[in-house]
């Protein structure tokens, strides 16, 4: 589990009160500006027959080329004399309905043919989508001009000629929906049902394909305009007397030194009606797909930001906190806390966390997803994103320094040269295009002023050290050439690479075989052993923890509600959602116990009831738990947990 | 790499194939009886008849089809009835202006396209990423025709610092400062559109990537920021990037035909404008046939390019 997940798995389930669409899409100021500007011209073309205006027609060879704002004339007349806001404005018109025509022509056969490729798949789909490729391959425009050489200059024939070339666009986004739809449960329910495919067709595929045509007509209707002007502008569109923006631009370009706003003025028309679409076209893809919004994901920030009362960094605090930290522990934390913040919800992701480790130690962190184990240790480092995670106070003690007080290049120095980080998926945390010698040897340089070669022949020794066969051979190798456990021992070679005190490897064997896991544990072990590092080990299994673990830390809903020797905690658990975590783990050897698994969910971290987090699922919680902050107290000098009434009778006093 | 390079020239093979089917059709749509056209409306019949037998166009549309590819094969893509050459003459001649003109805006709008996109990414919300995009939308929406004509004004006419049209000066003219500068305008008025829409698309590529685990990896490690984005994101951003800068070398050579016709520009748009005007049919199937190939030439080394970068296509 990372840290983006527990931020989207909330995030999901906020979206619950959405505003309504119409609500949103105004939110979205620049779609709004741009719909309103298409509406003002669409309502001038609507008028412009109304409008007491000259006929666009009328020639007046005495008035001949007039600036704007001449009497008459309020835009000037072109080398004809004929009046340019007339022109314009019909020019408009004729551009608009051009372009909402070859859009429509290009979506109805486009989305046909794709939908019936989807739809049908096997030869039909090979054939029609062959035949689009092959439209594909032509550059964009061309394919147009040829059409347009064929079928002889015109207006009409420009509009054919732009729609067949936008036909690929709307046959492979349709088809790839239908795709994906023909393989669902309820096509195939209503084909059970007796349906015939064109009413299947027509009721099941088209409304569920209806958005994506929207979106691609939304994202061409610009491009069509253009392009139609564009053929105009070129003599091959409209011909004399009629008139679009692209063929007064094309005539007035002759006069551009001696005149120039009779070209002018038409292109600024012609931008702003395709800027105008755009801008809307923006708006109503991002309200039909919210993944494809262009910006929409923030960039995490390079460090997770930190946001502490100023108690907590005053240099006498840091002294306190380095006093109390437990004589030399590597690492102490001081009631860390981190939030994600998603619209007006807080996500109390860690909530006063409190841990060290000794030297040479291995500590597990035990929790289900989403109790915040990942997030504890993302935040040693500050490597929680921002937005929408934040550190909002506590210390992180390495060796006493205080890392939550450091500045991004302080923090640098420390990644990976004191503490270094194995993460889960070696999959997807190694870089997937460069070479496994090649990101050791890049640890490694980010940290020693080495050359590239010895630190390339330091890879190969490390990669050798976690026992991987031909590691001269396999540095050259890039992380998809290996299998799961292998990439697992390169991110582990990956950490050793600067002898660090502290190694926290956050659940390193979840995505691999069981085999394969056993042998990565072994392997963790031993060079703990070997390299006197100390370990931060997170995990979901106790199973994994009573092999490697020496203490234990149990976290729930953000909070750690036990923590002790490994021993201790797994054969006398003294708090209750630890008792039944065990009881999980299935056991070699007894086949017949029943594995029990824990009623109900854990709470949001958003809204946490005050008391026992775990009250809600607690077979023994009384009224108490329900009231109030509960401490970590001691059930014997290692041994404390967080309950008014600690399981086996063992100590722990009532709060 | 070389097993990679055999395959796909032999998997472009067809598509060029398809590409003739596709020319061949369009051009055997144009109405009316090219006989009839050749010797006007009084010929005869008899005299109609044997002038088709004598072009071959009594045969089938099949036949037809072959022994023009078979023409085409030989290098022989007919003759152009004004200019009265060879067409393959004329359209390689022209086609290697347009090269010049559209690989110089090819150029400008990776590199532009790309350091804009990065530099937005990388400045999130702040004030660069607002022009950039405010630029990017203005790039995608504005005419490129127009907007030649408005360099033109400004700095032909008003400024006078770069020519206004043609390739090279009519006196003294010819040498390689002589076509850059003349270069300067069309290939930037060629270039804004594509700039825009490499510049969107980086942007959000690199948005995409900087969220990933391996780049959470790389800071884990202490690597420095500014390697993190221009090492490891940048070179995952540009994986994304590479087939959209191949769609966009379409969008150029095609966008050519605008911006030769506006800057008089002597390469092969220009030529397929004023062949469609005089009716040379030989001359734009021959020019569509050679652009369109190329392209398709263009699109395979981006894939080669693409599988260079990323080792994960090439196993």
């Amino acid at each position: 589990m990372t840290a983006a997940a527990t931020a989207t798995a909330p995030a999901a389930k906020a979206g619950s009160g959405r505003p309504s669409p119409l609500k949103l899409f105004l939110r979205n100021q620049l779609a709004a500006f741009g719909a309103g500007l298409l509406l003002v011209i669409i309502l001038l073309v609507i008028l412009t027959p109304f409008l007491p205006l000259q006929d666009p027609a009328a020639t007046d060879p005495a008035n001949r080329l007039l600036r704007p704002l001449a009497e008459g004339h309020l835009l000037g007349s072109d080398h004809l004399g004929r009046d340019i806001l007339s022109r314009l404005l019909w020019g408009t018109g004729v551009s608009l309905l051009v372009g909402l025509s070859a859009t429509s022509v290009a979506a109805l056969f486009g989305s046909s043919i794709g939908i019936l490729a989807g739809y049908f798949g096997g030869r039909a789909d090979t054939l029609l989508m062959r035949g689009i490729d092959m439209l594909m391959a032509f550059p964009y425009i061309l394919l147009a001009l040829a059409i347009v050489a064929a079928l002889g200059p015109g207006l009409l024939n420009a509009l054919f000629a732009i729609a067949i070339v936008n036909i690929p666009f709307f046959a492979r986004n349709i088809r790839g929906v239908t795709l994906g739809l023909a393989k669902r449960e309820f096509i195939d329910a209503a084909r059970l049902s007796g349906k015939s495919d064109l009413s299947i067709l027509l009721t099941e595929v088209l409304p569920n394909v209806l958005p994506v045509i929207v979106i691609t007509v939304s994202t061409t209707v610009g491009w069509m305009i253009l392009e139609t002007a564009g053929l105009s502008f070129l003599g091959l569109g409209a011909q004399p007397p009629d008139a679009d923006l692209g063929s007064m631009l094309g005539e007035g370009r002759k006069l551009l030194i001696t005149a120039p706003h009779v070209s002018v003025i038409p292109g600024v028309m012609i931008f702003l009606v395709v800027m105008s679409i755009n801008l809307l076209g923006d708006g109503i893809r991002d309200l039909l797909d919210p993944r494809l919004k262009s910006g929409a994901l923030a960039r995490p920030a390079p460090m997770t930001e930190v946001d502490r009362p100023s108690a907590q960094t005053a240099p006498s605090a840091q002294a306190v906190a380095a006093m109390s930290a437990k004589q030399g522990s590597v690492l102490a934390v001081h009631d860390l806390e981190t939030q994600f913040r998603i619209g007006s919800d807080v996500y109390k992701a860690v909530n006063r966390v409190s841990f060290d480790i000794r030297p040479n130690e291995c500590l597990g962190l035990v929790g289900e997803s989403g109790s915040g184990k990942s997030v504890t240790a993302l935040s040693l480092l500050g490597l929680v994103a921002t937005p929408p995670g934040r550190i909002v106070g506590g210390q992180v003690l390495l060796q006493g320094r205080d890392l939550l007080g450091l500045d991004a290049a302080g923090l640098r120095a420390v990644r990976g040269d004191g503490v270094a980080y194995i993460f889960q998926d070696p999959l997807t945390t190694l870089h997937p295009l460069f070479t496994i010698g090649d990101q050791i040897a890049e640890a490694i340089r980010s940290h020693k002023p080495v050359s590239y070669r010895e630190a390339w022949a330091s890879a190969v020794k490390l990669l050798d050290a976690v026992r991987i066969p031909n590691a001269a051979g396999r540095a050259s190798a890039y992380p998809h050439e290996l299998s799961g456990g292998m990439r697992q021992r390169v991110s582990i070679a990956m950490s050793l690479a600067n002898d660090p005190e502290l190694l926290i490897a956050d659940e390193p064997t979840t995505a691999l075989d069981v085999t394969v896991q056993a042998q990565v544990l072994k392997l963790l072990d031993q060079l703990r052993d070997d390299t006197d590092a100390s370990l931060l080990f997170i995990t979901h299994d106790f199973g994994v923890v009573s092999e490697v673990c020496h203490r234990v830390a149990v976290m729930y809903a953000g909070r750690i509600v036990e923590i002790g020797p490994t021993e201790e905690v797994l054969s006398a658990p003294a708090h209750p959602y630890t008792e039944r975590l065990i009881a999980c783990v299935p056991r070699l050897g007894e086949p017949g116990r029943r594995l029990e698994a824990i009623p109900g969910l854990p709470p949001a971290v958003n809204k946490l009831p005050p008391g026992c987090a775990f009250a809600e699922r607690c077979p023994h919680a009384e009224d108490a738990c329900r009231q109030g902050e509960i401490d970590l107290d001691a059930v014997n000098d290692a041994h404390q947990v967080r309950c008014i009434k600690p399981r086996n009778g063992q100590g722990g006093g009532a709060a | 790499m070389l097993a990679y390079t055999v395959k796909r020239l032999v998997l472009a093979v067809p598509v060029l194939l398809g590409l003739t089917v596709i020319v061949f059709l369009i051009m055997a749509m144009i109405p009316g009886d090219p006989a009839t056209a050749i010797l006007g409306s009084y010929a005869t019949p008899e005299n109609v008849e044997r002038l088709n037998r004598q072009l071959g166009l009594d045969r089938s549309l099949v036949e037809q089809y072959f022994v023009w590819l078979g023409n085409l094969l030989q290098g022989d893509f007919g003759r152009s009835y004004n200019l009265n050459r060879p067409v393959i003459d004329e359209v390689l001649e022209r086609f290697s202006a347009t090269l010049i003109l559209a690989g110089a805006s090819l150029l400008l709008c990776s590199i532009f396209g790309l350091i804009a996109g990065v530099v937005s990414a990388v400045r999130q919300y702040g004030w660069t990423d607002k022009i950039v995009t405010f630029f990017v939308l203005v790039g995608i929406s504005v005419p490129s025709f127009w907007l030649g004509l408005l360099l033109v004004l400004a700095f032909a006419v008003t400024w006078r610092l770069f020519p206004a049209s043609g390739m090279f000066a009519i006196y003294g003219g010819g040498d390689l400062p002589d076509l850059l500068h003349h270069l300067v305008l069309p290939a930037i008025t060629l270039a804004v559109v594509a700039t825009g829409v490499i510049a969107r698309l980086t942007r959000a590529a690199m948005l995409e990537v900087l969220r990933q685990d391996y780049i959470r990896t790389a800071r884990a490690k202490g690597v420095s920021e500014r390697r993190v984005i221009y090492r490891h994101a940048f070179k995952a951003a540009l994986v994304n990037v590479i087939p959209v800068i191949g769609v966009q070398a379409g969008f150029v050579l095609g966008g050519a035909v605008y911006i030769e016709t506006v800057f008089q520009w002597p390469g092969i748009g220009r030529m397929l404008v004023t062949a469609i005007s005089t009716r040379d049919l030989l001359l734009v199937q021959g020019g569509v046939l050679v652009v369109a190939a190329s392209y398709v030439l263009f699109n395979l080394l981006t894939d080669l390019l693409q599988h260079l970068v990323d080792p994960r296509l090439r196993s």
